[in-house]
């Protein structure tokens, strides 16, 4: 797909501020911030933190009562928002699609409007449904509600990249399904940004499905000010301040294990010896083994068994009967989480590490697993350190050039 | 009157697993069948003209065996039945045209922001119309205008213009505002979404009072032989000023089935035209 290739555009709010005539405090307060092109970043924070006004100040729903927002670099603070929104998908909860049109009329509203030619959209409108899952043939005629939660909700993400726009703006998108269905939508949606690298700006309460979208996070709080804005790892390692600890949650150092791989970490080799080979040589295996243990590989490479050292002799030399069978193996996309999970269960406290097809790439325990994590932890400490200071100094500039007023920072 | 649900309501409990396009194939139960159901069943499309078709053939055999006198024949010859429905169809059909274009649009206009404020003041004054006896409003008419058709039609129409703004007015308040937003949301201009969000999801409501209006009318415009506007009143009037039962029943008679072949006609309008993929069925 050449034409989706493109990748998304840079977003940047300057001083944005929103004030509701009547309403003593700002709703949102002097935002700054810049979203890098391609990257997704997660607003989240309490209700009524004005994250969702901040949102659609993008797209000018809301209209921005001073700052200036900025996308890729041309300023559309003043411009028609109707001409705006056209290049700005907008995604909502409940999906917000048009219950009167088909699927495939929804989808194709964007590009109607655009102006494209009817060949084009119709291709555009099938290559929508496959790429957010849903079988063109099937879904194309049906109406919104012949369509499950989940079914709406990808139709709803369609729509809103039917004319391939290079920001996305999702405002809680994944709110009103069941869990297991959001947790399917998320994957999806990591799958298509990957694919697709747009620009998102994606609203959420939910910390657990910021960690898991975000490349970035800004943690909002009352009157939308920013109370952090860095990587997943940075704020579950090292948040800035009570607020944002506080609304991390419990568990912050098991939630940032989710966030690395098995394949990102130490993997121990261990002895190990296929089935298929002679006694003699597995014995000799066995006695010169560091460990008292070895790990027998089925014909396919896959783990089989632990063998410890006097297990051959108590089963009498006869390799079926002899050591306890692999119960559990983690493959190496699996999530560090995880691996602990199984490490944790495993009565031995080590557990083999299987590659693609389930053939053993090593092993993991609890020592080089605690040793991994600590790493990790302290290297995400050092990162958001580095980070605090440059916002920190971005925040003495900032405040630096609002004594100046207003004519000296704009000729900054 | 039923309100038109939004996106959110009854949504079908089940719910795809899968990941994939080849998995949503094979974890997702089968898809809801709900194939859209013909709107219009024969029951539909045939009772109601069946009884009124036995309804004017009891009335036609009944003159058949009457004996009529000379008032009798005086009143009911020389084509002056055909031209009384005629009429009565004619002052129907004008009336419903101008409330149409005067409440639908008004309607519209009173539900944007900038005449939001409007509304009490306008809703006032269709209520007014309604709420004043439609035979003192057609008096002071003919006062005004003149007798004939035209203070005869003003009059019906001011009297059926309620249910149709009031309609209106509901019809696009109920629609959910989150998906008026969402319309914006992805670059609808304003008279884009009115065009197709706000009123498609308004017509069920709309034709409604359409409906309404149109039965209305059809009682109204009897009464326009007082300001000398003709119609079926016609009869009527001359059955009771002459004590002759065959006129007043036939004019009697003639306005029930107009108004019930009406009512149905607009009954199928309402089905038919009603936007697809919008609630429950037929």
């Amino acid at each position: 797909m050449p034409e989706t290739a493109a990748s998304g555009a840079s977003i940047e709010l300057e001083n944005l501020s929103k004030r509701y005539p009547g309403s003593p405090g700002p709703a949102v307060d002097n935002v700054s911030m810049e979203i890098n092109a391609g990257e997704t970043v997660i607003f989240v924070g309490p209700s009524g933190c004005g994250k969702s006004t901040t949102l659609k100040m993008i797209n000018r729903l809301i209209e921005p009562s001073g700052g200036r927002i900025r996308i890729d670099g041309e300023d559309v603070t003043d411009m028609d928002p109707v001409r705006l929104r056209r290049k700005v998908g907008y995604a909502i909860q409940a999906s917000g699609l048009f219950p009167h049109m088909t699927v495939a009329q929804n989808i194709a509203l964007v590009p109607r409007m655009a102006g494209w030619p009817k060949g084009r959209i119709r291709e555009r409108v099938e290559e929508m449904l496959d790429l957010v899952g849903l079988d063109p043939g099937e879904f194309h005629g049906r109406y919104p509600r012949q369509l499950s939660g989940g079914q709406q909700q990808r139709v709803g993400v369609a729509r809103a990249l039917a004319a391939d726009p290079p920001v996305l703006l999702m405002d809680e998108p994944f709110g009103a399904v069941d869990p297991i269905t959001r947790d399917h939508l998320q994957d999806e949606l990591i799958r298509l940004q990957h694919e697709l690298r747009k620009t998102i700006v994606f609203v959420t309460h939910d910390f657990d499905e910021a960690i898991k979208l975000g490349d970035r996070i800004a943690v909002l709080r009352e009157h939308s000010h920013i109370a952090q804005f860095d990587t997943p790892e940075a704020i579950l390692t090292n948040p800035a301040d009570d607020f944002v600890s506080g609304f991390v949650g419990a568990g912050a150092a098991l939630k940032r294990l989710n966030l690395t791989r098995v394949r990102d970490m130490e993997i121990n080799d261990y002895p190990t010896v296929a089935v298929d080979e002679p006694l003699q040589e597995i014995f000799s295996k066995l006695r010169s083994s560091s460990t008292n243990e070895i790990l027998l590989l089925d014909r396919h490479g896959r783990p089989y068994k632990w063998l410890r050292r006097g297990d051959l002799m108590r089963a009498k030399g006869a390799l079926a009967r002899a050591g306890t069978l692999v119960s559990d193996t983690v493959p190496r996309d699996a999530t560090v989480r995880d691996a602990l999970e199984a490490v944790l269960t495993d009565s031995a406290g080590r557990v083999a590490v299987t590659g693609r097809r389930g053939e053993y790439t090593g092993v993991v325990d609890v020592e080089t697993l605690m040793n991994s994590v600590h790493g990790l932890l302290e290297a995400d400490r050092l990162d958001a350190m580095a980070h605090r200071h440059d916002l920190a100094e971005l925040r003495v500039t900032q405040t630096h050039a609002e004594q100046e007023g207003p004519g000296g920072e704009r000729k900054a | 009157m039923r309100i038109p649900d939004g996106v959110t309501a009854s949504e079908p409990a089940e719910e795809d697993l899968g990941g994939g396009p080849g998995e949503v194939e094979a974890e997702a139960p089968p898809p809801p069948p709900s194939p859209l159901k013909p709107r219009v069943t024969w029951q539909k499309l045939t009772i109601l003209p069946a009884a009124l078709v036995a309804l004017l053939l009891a009335t036609w055999l009944w003159f058949e065996q009457a004996r009529l006198d000379a008032i009798s024949e005086n009143a009911l010859s020389n084509g002056q039945v055909s031209k009384a429905l005629w009429q009565s169809v004619e002052l129907t059909a004008i009336s419903t045209f101008f409330v149409l274009i005067i409440a639908i649009p008004l309607g519209i206009l009173l539900t944007r922001r900038a005449f939001r404020k409007a509304t009490p003041l306008a809703m006032t004054f269709a209520n007014m119309g309604q709420a004043t006896p439609a035979i003192g409003l057609l008096a002071l008419l003919v006062i005004w205008l003149g007798t004939g058709m035209t203070s005869a039609l003003v009059g019906i129409t001011i009297y059926a213009v309620l249910p149709v703004l009031s309609n209106t007015i509901a019809g696009l308040k109920a629609n959910d505002p989150t998906l008026l937003e969402a319309a914006r949301g992805i670059g609808m201009s304003p008279w884009g979404v009115l065009r197709r969000v706000e009123l498609p999801l308004a017509v069920p409501l709309i034709l409604a009072g359409v409906r309404t209006a149109l039965v209305l009318n059809v009682g109204t415009s009897t009464l326009a032989t007082f300001g000398g506007g003709g119609g079926l009143g016609v009869l009527i009037t001359t059955g009771i000023t002459t004590q002759r039962m065959p006129v007043l029943v036939l004019g009697s008679v003639l306005t029930v089935a107009l108004a019930l072949l009406v009512d149905w006609l607009a009954s199928l309008a309402e089905l038919l035209l009603r936007p697809r993929g919008l609630g429950v069925g037929t």
